[in-house]
C-alpha cells in the first residue's frame, strides 16, 4: 500500500491516515480485457482541490465514474468519510455526499434556471416527498444565493437551453452546488469556454471549494495552474505522477507522454 | 387565490382552456345531441381517461406505453363484474323463462353455460359496490406497479418497453379469452342492467351516466396538472430530457417512473370503469393491440404535452373513425395511420401545439420573450487548448 511518506499513518487499522476524506486503493476496471483503470491508488485529503491531467483515454473519467457509481470497478475500494461507495447505488453516493459534472453541461433543456436548482435542492428526493414538496422561503432563498454564486441570478426564470455552452455548465455547477457535496467532482468545467468564462470559472472554484474536496479534470494547463493545490497525472490507466504543478511541470515523464517538448 | 388557480391550469391560457372545455363538454354537447349521439360521445370520453394518463407517461414522463388498454379494460372488467353480478341476482330473482334455462342461479349465465356452478373466489369481492370501486383503482395500480418495477428497476427504456407494454396486451386478451368461463371469452360480459338496483340502459340514465363520465375527465384533467405542478412533474420532464443528470443528483429514477406509469394506470382504469357503465357490457376485444395503438394515436393528436388536448385528440379522431370508417371502411386504416405519421412528423405537439403556435400570434407568447443575457460573452466552443 502506497502512502505518501509525508502523511503518517495515524490509524493503524487499515494504516490510512484519517484524515483523509476520499481514499481509493488498488482500484481497477477492465472492458473486455482492456484495463482502462489499472490498480489506482489516490488520497484526497480534506478540503483539497485536485486536478487530474492526462491525455485522452488514460483513464480520468472512468475514474470519476467509478466513485460517483456510474462504472462498477472490478476489484479495489473507494472510501468517502467511511462510506464504501462501490458498494452504494448512483443515488446513495450522491446522499454520502459526492456531486458530479459530466462533461457535456447535463442540464434540464426545457426547464427554466429556477426550475432546473430547484429540481436538485436535496429535499424531496422519493416519489411522495417531491409529490407534496413545499416550495418553502427557504428552498427560494437557497436558489437565489448559489444563482448568484454561479452568475445567473439574472436569468433565473429562462428556458435553460436558451443558456450559453459557459453558463450551462455554472448551471450543472450550481445544481450540485445546492446539495452541498462534500466531494465535488468536475469534468472538464471550462471546455468551450471563452478566455473570460474560464476566469470567471476559476474565481468560482476557488470559492466554492472551501468546507469540501473538489476533484478536477481539465486539459487547460492555465486553468489548472489557477487553481488546483496537487495535481495527479495520469497515463495508460495509471497514476504517472503526483504532486504540485511545479514538480509535475518539469517531471520528464510527464513532460514526454503529456506535455509535450 | 385566483393566481394559485391560474397557475394550477398553467397560466391564464390553460385556465381559459379549461374553460372552454368544460362548456363545450357540460353545456353545448348535451344541448345538441340526442341520447344515442350524446352516449357515443360519453363512450369516446371514457377513452379520453387513457389519453390524460399518455400526456403524463409519454409526453412529460418520455414512457412510451403502447399497452394502455390493458389497464383500461381491467377496471372495465371490475365494473362489469359487479354489474354482471348484480344482473344475475336479478335474473334469479324474477320468474321468466331465462332462468328455466340455466342449471345454477346467482351467478353470471357464461359461467352456466361453462359448467361452472360455483362463483370462483376472486369474483367474490364484486358483490360489494365499495370493494369494487377500490378494486377498479387497485389492481390496474398494482398490475403497472409489479411491470413499473420489473422494467424500471433493470432499466428497461425506450422502444423495448414499448414492445413489452404490446406483449401484456397480448397476455391479457389471451387470458380473458381462453378463461371463458371467468371472463365470458371472446363475448366479454355482456347484457348488464342495473348499478345498485339503477337501471343503466334508459335514456335519462344515459344522460347523466354522460355528465358523470364528463365530470370525471375534468377531474382528471385537474389531478394530472396537480401532478405537472408538484416538483414531481418537473422531476418527470427532467428525467425525460437527462436521466443520467437526475440519477447522479440523489434520485431513484426508476420509483418515479413507476410512480407516472401507475398513475396513468390508475387514470385509464376510471375511463374503462365509465365506458362499461355507459355501453353496457366489456369484452377483450376492446383491450388488446389495435384500440391500445389507438390511445396513444389520441394522445399524439390531441398534443402529448397538453392534459386538455388529449380530450380533443380522443373526441376528434373518434369522430373521424365513425364519420369515414362508415363511408370508407376500407380506406379507413390508411388514412389513420397518415395522420399518425404527419401528426408526429410534422407536428410533435398535436392540436394543442397548433393551437399554441396560433395564440401566441395573436397575444405574444410569454416564452418567446426571453431575458436578456447576462455580462458573459457568448459561447465560443473553440478547440480544448491542450497545453
Amino acid at each position: 500500500m502506497v502512502v505518501p511518506a509525508t502523511k503518517p499513518s495515524l490509524s493503524g487499522r487499515h494504516q490510512i491516515p484519517i484524515h483523509y476524506a476520499l481514499s481509493i486503493e488498488e482500484l481497477s476496471v477492465s472492458f473486455g480485457g482492456f484495463k482502462a483503470v489499472d490498480k489506482v491508488t489516490l488520497y484526497i485529503e480534506e478540503d483539497e482541490l485536485r486536478v487530474i491531467i492526462g491525455p485522452n483515454g488514460a483513464g480520468k473519467t472512468t475514474l470519476l465514474d467509478m466513485i460517483c457509481g456510474r462504472t462498477k470497478p472490478t476489484s479495489g475500494k473507494i472510501d468517502f468519510h467511511d462510506h464504501i461507495l462501490n458498494e452504494l447505488a448512483e443515488q446513495e453516493i450522491v446522499h454520502a455526499g459526492v456531486g458530479r459534472k459530466f462533461q457535456t453541461p447535463s442540464i434540464y433543456p426545457k426547464l427554466t434556471v429556477f426550475e432546473n436548482l430547484e429540481v436538485s435542492y436535496p429535499k424531496g428526493r422519493n416519489v411522495w416527498g417531491s409529490l407534496f414538496f413545499r416550495q418553502t422561503d427557504e428552498v427560494v432563498r437557497r436558489i437565489h444565493e448559489v444563482a448568484k454564486e454561479i452568475m445567473l441570478d439574472g436569468v433565473l426564470d429562462m428556458e435553460a437551453e436558451l443558456l450559453s455552452h459557459g453558463q450551462k455548465q455554472w448551471l450543472e455547477i450550481g445544481m450540485l452546488l445546492i446539495a452541498d457535496p462534500k466531494l465535488l467532482m468536475l469534468d472538464e468545467p471550462v471546455a468551450g469556454m471563452s478566455v473570460k468564462e474560464r476566469e470567471l470559472t476559476a474565481a468560482l472554484l476557488k470559492r466554492i471549494c472551501k468546507g469540501r474536496c473538489v476533484l478536477v479534470i481539465e486539459h487547460d494547463m492555465n486553468f489548472v495552474r489557477q487553481i488546483a493545490h496537487k495535481v495527479t497525472v495520469m497515463h495508460q490507466g495509471k497514476i504517472l505522477a503526483q504532486g504540485t504543478m511545479d514538480e509535475v511541470e518539469h517531471d520528464p515523464r510527464v513532460i514526454e507522454v503529456y506535455l509535450g517538448h | 387565490m385566483n393566481t394559485a388557480l391560474s397557475k394550477l391550469f398553467g397560466g391564464r391560457q390553460g385556465l381559459l382552456g379549461f374553460v372552454i372545455l368544460a362548456v363545450l363538454l357540460l353545456i353545448i354537447i348535451p344541448s345538441f345531441l340526442d341520447t344515442f349521439r350524446l352516449n357515443m360521445v360519453a363512450k369516446w370520453l371514457s377513452y379520453s381517461f387513457v389519453a390524460i394518463g399518455l400526456v403524463l407517461c409519454w409526453g412529460y414522463g418520455g414512457i412510451l406505453a403502447l399497452g394502455q388498454g390493458v389497464f383500461w379494460g381491467l377496471g372495465g372488467y371490475c365494473m362489469a363484474a359487479f354489474l354482471k353480478l348484480e344482473a344475475a341476482r336479478s335474473i334469479a330473482s324474477e320468474h321468466s323463462d331465462q332462468n328455466k334455462a340455466l342449471t345454477t342461479l346467482g351467478i353470471p349465465d357464461f359461467m352456466d353455460w361453462n359448467q361452472i356452478t360455483v362463483l370462483p373466489w376472486f369474483w367474490e369481492p364484486f358483490k360489494s359496490f365499495p370493494l369494487t370501486v377500490i378494486l377498479i383503482f387497485l389492481i390496474p395500480t398494482v398490475v403497472a406497479y409489479i411491470v413499473g418495477v420489473a422494467m424500471f428497476k433493470r432499466r428497461v427504456v425506450g422502444v423495448y418497453f414499448s414492445i413489452i407494454t404490446q406483449a401484456l396486451c397480448w397476455i391479457m386478451e389471451i387470458l380473458f379469452v381462453t378463461r371463458q368461463g371467468w371472463t365470458g371469452g371472446i363475448n366479454g360480459i355482456t347484457d348488464l342492467r342495473t348499478l345498485l338496483g339503477w337501471d343503466i340502459r334508459t335514456s335519462s340514465a344515459q344522460h347523466i351516466l354522460y355528465f358523470i363520465t364528463a365530470v370525471a375527465a375534468l377531474g382528471t384533467i385537474c389531478v394530472g396538472r396537480l401532478i405537472l405542478t408538484s416538483k414531481l412533474g418537473k422531476m418527470l420532464v427532467a428525467v425525460r430530457d437527462m436521466e443520467d443528470r437526475v440519477r447522479f443528483s440523489g434520485y431513484d429514477v426508476a420509483n418515479f417512473k413507476t410512480f407516472i406509469f401507475c398513475a396513468a394506470a390508475a387514470m385509464s382504469a376510471l375511463g374503462g370503469a365509465l365506458f362499461v357503465l355507459n355501453v353496457g357490457f366489456m369484452s377483450p376485444k376492446l383491450v388488446t393491440i389495435e384500440p391500445s395503438i389507438y390511445m396513444v394515436i389520441f394522445c399524439a393528436v390531441g398534443g402529448r404535452l397538453s392534459l386538455i388536448g388529449a380530450v380533443y385528440g380522443a373526441l376528434i379522431v373518434c369522430l373521424g373513425r365513425t364519420v369515414f370508417s362508415e363511408n370508407f371502411p376500407a380506406l379507413w386504416y390508411f388514412l389513420m395511420g397518415s395522420v399518425f405519421i404527419a401528426v408526429t412528423m410534422f407536428f410533435p405537439e398535436g392540436l394543442a401545439g397548433i393551437v399554441n403556435k396560433l395564440l401566441g400570434k395573436i397575444w405574444g407568447s410569454p416564452k418567446a420573450k426571453a431575458p436578456p443575457l447576462p455580462t458573459t460573452d457568448a459561447p465560443a466552443p473553440t478547440d480544448l487548448a491542450k497545453a
